[in-house]
Parts: C-alpha cells; structure tokens; sequence
C-alpha cells in the first residue's frame, strides 16, 4: 500500500513545493502578512543578476571535485572493509566516526584547527599549515570540499562494502581458476559489479552536493566574498539576510530542477534496470 | 550585532544545522508565568547568554512581582534569534515586546505595520524619555516617529590597544591622526607584531573601518547621503578617499596576516590583542566585557588602553564623533493584546532601574541613562567605563552601525562588497559603482 507514503509526500514534498512556486512570484519581504504578488520581477531579477552564474558554478564546481575526491576512495575503502576479518571490523568502526558528527560540529572543529594564528599549523609550529585556509578564495573552495570528503567517504564506503557483498563468490572463484589476480579482479569484476552501487552512490553525491548549506555556512558563511557562495547558502543569504522572499524562493526552485535534472541525467546513464533490484527473485 | 563567547557559537551553529530550525537549539523558557493566566502575559524574546541575560531576566522578575502585569520570557542566541524573530513576524506570532537593534531592521517593521507607534505615549510619559540618553532615540525613530523603546547600554566603537606590545616596539602614544597611524605600521611589523587585528570574516567588523574614514574625512553626511537615497552618494570624493586609504592600510600589510579567516564570532580577534600578536583593535565598547573575561590579567595589570579613532589630516569630520551601538531597543508588536501592551508598557517605565544600572555597570557597560557616570566611580573598570560614557555623551554625531541603519537588503549588499574590498578583489570606484546601485533599496 503507497498511501501513507503518498500522503506524507504530499503533505512534506508537494504542498511546500507549490508554496515555494508560488512565493517566486512575489515580492514578500518576509515580514508582512500579506504578500504581495509581483509577477515576474523576483525571476527577472535573479536571472540577470551575475550573482547567479558564480553561485551555478560554485556549486558544480563543489558537486565535481567532491565526487572527483570521494568516489574513488570510497569504493577502496568499501572494497577493503567489505571483507570478513576482525581487525577490519574495528577499523570500519573507526572509518565510521565522521558521519556521527553533525555538520555544524565538524565544521567548527575544522574552523578552529585552521585558524591562520590559533590553529594546528600556529600551535605545532608547521609553517605549512599556517595559511589563510578560509580567507583566501581558492584555499576555501579546497577546504570545503575536503571537510565534506572527510564527512561523507565513510557513509558512500557503506554503500560500496553493501555492493561489494552482493558480489556472487562464485565469479571470484571462476577468476582464480583462470589465474587472476588481486588487481584484475578488481577491475574485471569488483568494479562492473559494482556499476549500479556506483549510479547509486554519485545520485546521492551529487543531488545530496547541492544542499550543502551548514558546513559552508559555518566556515567561511560564503565567503572569502563570495568564493563559496553556492546556491543554498545564497538563498539563505537573499531570503533571510536580505529579507528577499521571492528571489530567494526562485532559487530554491532552481536547485529542485537542478536536483531532479541531474537525477534524471544520472538513471539514464545508469540505464533502465539501474533502480531495480538485482537479486533474483526480488 | 553584539557578539557571542565561543560557547554560543556552538550551540548557535547547531541549530544553523536546519534552516528553519525553530526547534534545535532550544528555545528556553525561563519565564516565571506560571498559573498567571499566560494570555494576559506579555511575551518577551531577547538574547541568551552572559552578561546581558541575567540582567534582563532580573528586570523581568522585579516587574512580574510589582502586579502591573506578567511577562514570560523567551531566550536565544544571536544569529538564531533574527531569523526565528523574522519568520515569527511573517507568520503573525511575534513576541509581544520584540528586542532589537533598531535602525533598517526596526523600519521594516514599521514598514509591515507589525509594530506599534510610541509617540504619543513618550509625550504622556516624558519622564521616561528626558531620563535616557537623547542619541539613544535616534535609531528608535521612523519617519520622525518613534517606535522603540531605548533600552541597556551604550556601545559606541572604539580603539583598544595592547600597551605591552605598544612598549616592544618603542611606540610612546597611541597615534592621534591617520597619518601617524600609517607610520606606526612598519614600526610594529618590523617587531613582528600586526599592527591591527581585524576578524574580516566577519565583514561587519571591517565596516566599521570604513564608517570612521567615511565620517572623518567628510563628516556624518557622506553615509547620510547614501542612508537618505541620494543618487550616486557613494562615488564622494570623500567616500572614495575612505575607500582608498583603507585599501592602502592593507597593502601596507596593516591588518594580521590571514585577517579574512579569523571570525568574531569565536573572539579571536580579541584574543590577538590581548596575546600581543597585533597591537591594536577597533572594535565595539562589548570588547572590553570579552577581554575581561577570557583575557586573563590582562585588564588587572593594566596592559589595556583605548583611545578614539584618529583624525584625518584635511578631514572635514568632527573627531569627536562616534559610531556604533546608541543603545538596545524594544518593540511592541502591534497584534498583542490590549492587556499585553498595557504590561509591555508598565516594564517600560521599570527599565534602568538602580539595580539594572547596576548589573549593566558590573557587566562592563554605560547605560543609557543620563547620569549614570555618577554611578561609574565605585566600579574596578571605571577609566574604560568613564571614557566610554565621555565618548558617548560628548560625541558630536552618534553614528548608528550601518548594517544596522540600512535596510536588510542594502546591508547585505554593502557586506559583500566590504569583503570584496578588503581582499583587494575591487577597486574604490567598482564598490562605488556597486552601492551606488542598491540606492534606496
């Protein structure tokens, strides 16, 4: 039965959604009762505004390097813990701690160790660590796409070592017998396998990338000027700081079509049967 | 715009972790409206944490013992409380006395009619308004209407400087005008030590450079002339100047190095100062309350100093003048109820008692009552105390904080581009070009 969760997507997904649509076309301030309708202006203004292209390629410029950063390890390391010894139990344990943390958390603590003169570089006396982490527009782009590397790696390495144990054994089997090795197994049959998991992971990675809110907002709040202004912290920043309702709203529309265009992108390359369960008999 | 400890941060940023995050980070109910019938209580939000909390929650409990109405209180940390104030106004379930700053964020309330208009009711009750401070009301005026009530105490922005540091590298007296500032610069670098801490993340705190320049050199009009919707205000020869000359305190290397990653929010820029890696700050007068509680014995061994911000040579500019925090202010919101008003109203008159006076003094501040220096000289920090109240009550203009005098639109606007010129990314004349275009928005 779809009911119950046709109702709470309705009621969460699709009621706010239309509110959002509607809000574009306004020039709410946040603060009235009434809200004023104003047509196309807040999309006009958004649309001409060169605040958008930067925040646009921001954003993929976060969403491509995170995955670029993340996908490969992840599946190393989703291979590695997928294996059944004890030690490697432990480890997964360990590998795990990031995604424990909330992103607020993590983004203070790495605030703070790369403070330029209280931080890690300043308190080991490391000349190389003492840079302008956040303040400089390059060096902040990098931080922000290593601290959610850091966060997010071990939730797609579960997803990697799930793929990973849905491996038949038999296909292990029948490449050792024919004299393969650790590496050719991995790419023969590790990675193909694994084709779906991969689809899987990137959809999250990349629909998950245009979120990223708290932990830039936390550590450099968009800034150095607008180095890091990706989408959702520029809506934040129209809608909340500059009490600019309606643009912010046209963005929030934006990123729900970028989101489903990339979605929709993403299972067409993964092809027809990439969302389907691949168990037999399932 | 007054800042918060690092504690604060934390617990602010984790519930910045949602959006609209009402929930997280926990309002807390401290209110003492138990069994007194809650409809009939005024709601009252204001700012959690030390030292303003227990002083505004004991001005609550002595009013709520009086019977001339109940309030209940609600607190929260900074960042949290604008935004949760804002959708709260939006969706018509505002606090029935509203805490603010005043300024743009006060006009557009004015503007969505949420709040009430207290002209009249100062005329009836003029013993409440002759006894604060007149500049406090400047920020509290719409349109010549006044629609807050001035409140807590006086926070103009000023320098401080680390005396220690100012002996290392032979520096007799802090400097008196904008050239022997700059000639300070080599003098304290050449030692190792930065001449000025700046938190730039934080943008608001490199404002408050250019809100001195601006005024220094051309005098209150220059910002009043952008404030009031002249066109093109920002491309003055006096702005223009301001803009340049703090461009070239940057290329003189004037600001600690890596100045555009340290926050204020975390009080390290503070910290710089007190620890002797930059000789001096400009900063708000709260500086002092930080400094004194997270500083060690800087303060007791009298390694603190503070000064004005300097002259400019040739300026048309009052040196007297100031900017900064005239005072905090509290708001009736125009859909409370009869009786709430009527409690807000009666709190009102209790505000700034002796005992409140008392506690704002102790935390490190002026309050906004007329006299009250009298009160300053049985206090341990009465020097920084006395020159805060001289700078307040002499000044020949108190300049309100502009991101708090502009409208939230214009100041998010103006933010951005004072971060862009800090970091050299734009020229006098673009960030000119840039403001010029949000004119009156």
């Amino acid at each position: 039965m779809a009911w119950p969760a046709l109702i709470a997507f309705t009621i969460f997904g699709v009621i706010p959604l239309i509110g959002v649509l509607y809000l574009s076309f306004t020039s709410w301030n946040g603060l009235t009762e009434e809200i004023p309708f104003a047509g196309l202006d807040s999309w006009k203004s958004v649309l001409t505004d060169p605040g958008l292209p930067h925040a646009l390629w921001v954003t993929f410029l976060i969403m491509a390097l995170s995955w670029i950063a993340q996908t490969p390890i992840s599946i190393l390391l989703g291979v590695f813990i997928a294996a059944h010894s004890r030690y490697r139990g432990v480890l997964a344990v360990l590998f795990f701690i990031p995604l424990l943390l909330s992103q607020a958390a993590i983004a203070i603590t790495y605030k703070m160790l790369l403070d330029p003169n209280f931080g890690l570089g300043a308190g080991l006396g490391l000349e190389f660590l003492q840079q302008d982490w956040l303040g400089d527009s390059t060096l902040a782009v990098g931080v922000v796409i290593f601290v959610v590397s850091w966060q997010w790696i071990p939730f797609h390495s579960l997803i990697y070592q799930g793929g990973v144990r849905q491996i038949p054994a038999s296909m292990y089997e029948a490449a050792e017998i024919d004299g393969a090795g650790r590496v050719r197994k991995f790419f023969s049959i590790t990675l193909p396998q694994l084709k779906y998991t991969i689809i899987t992971s990137s959809t999250l990675m990349v629909v998950g990338s245009l979120t990223f809110f708290d932990l830039i907002w936390v550590l450099t709040a968009g800034g150095p000027g607008d180095a890091t202004r990706a989408l959702a912290v520029d809506m934040y920043q129209r809608g909340f700081k500059a009490a600019l309702m309606g643009p912010a709203s046209v963005i929030a529309v934006i990123l729900v079509l970028l989101g489903l265009g990339l979605a929709l992108l993403l299972r067409r390359l993964g092809g027809r049967d990439a969302t389907e369960s691949q168990l037999e008999g399932a | 715009m007054k800042r918060r400890n690092f504690l604060s941060l934390t617990a602010g940023a984790a519930a910045a972790t949602g959006l609209a995050a009402c929930g997280s980070s926990g309002p807390s109910d401290t209110g003492s409206g138990s069994g007194s019938g809650s409809a009939d209580a005024a709601s009252y939000w204001f700012l959690s944490g030390p030292p303003g909390e227990p002083i505004r929650q004991g001005a609550v409990d002595r009013f709520n013992k009086t019977g001339q109405g109940q309030i209940k209180v609600t607190t929260f940390q900074n960042d949290t409380y604008k935004d949760k104030l804002k959708t709260a106004l939006g969706a018509g379930q505002a606090p029935s006395i509203i805490w603010g700053w005043g300024g743009g964020g006060l006009k557009s309330y004015v503007e969505a009619g949420q709040v009430d208009d207290l002209t009249d009711w100062f005329a009836q009750n003029a013993a409440v308004k002759d006894r604060l401070f007149k500049s406090s009301f400047g920020p509290a005026t719409v349109d010549g209407k006044i629609y807050a009530m001035p409140a807590e105490t006086v926070q103009p922005i000023i320098m401080l400087y680390n005396k220690e540091a100012f002996e290392k590298a032979g520096v007799q007296n802090p400097p008196q005008t904008w050239g022997e500032l700059m000639s300070l610069v080599p003098k304290f670098n050449a030692k190792g030590i930065a001449p000025f801490s700046l938190a730039g993340q934080s943008r608001w705190t490199n404002m408050m450079w250019l809100e001195f320049l601006f005024d220094r050199i051309g005098g209150p009009e220059v910002f009043g002339n952008a404030y009031n919707g002249q066109k093109d205000a920002w491309s003055n020869p006096a702005a223009i100047d301001g803009l340049t000359k703090i461009q070239d305190l940057i290329k003189a290397n004037g600001f600690i190095k890596g100045f555009a990653s340290v926050t204020a929010d975390s009080n390290a820029d503070q910290a710089l100062l007190y620890r002797g890696k930059a000789a001096m700050e400009l900063h708000g007068s709260w500086s002092y309350g930080i400094i004194k509680a997270d500083g060690g014995n800087f303060i007791k061994d009298g390694k603190l100093g503070f000064f004005n911000f300097p002259a400019v040579e040739g300026g048309k500019g009052d040196p007297t003048n100031t900017v900064g925090n005239a005072g905090q202010y509290l708001s009736i919101y125009s859909k409370a109820s009869d009786k709430q008003k009527e409690a807000a109203k009666n709190f009102f008159k209790t505000l700034l008692d002796d005992t409140e006076q008392q506690g704002w003094i102790e935390s490190g501040g002026v309050p906004i009552v007329q006299g009250s220096n009298a009160k300053l000289a049985s206090s341990p920090d009465k020097d920084f105390l006395n020159f805060i109240y001289d700078v307040a009550s002499k000044a020949g203009n108190f300049a309100q904080s502009w991101d708090q005098a502009l409208s939230p639109t214009a100041a998010e606007t103006l933010l951005e581009n004072i971060a862009k010129l800090f970091q050299l990314k734009i020229s006098p004349q673009e960030f000119a070009t840039n403001m010029n275009a949000v004119i009156g928005k």
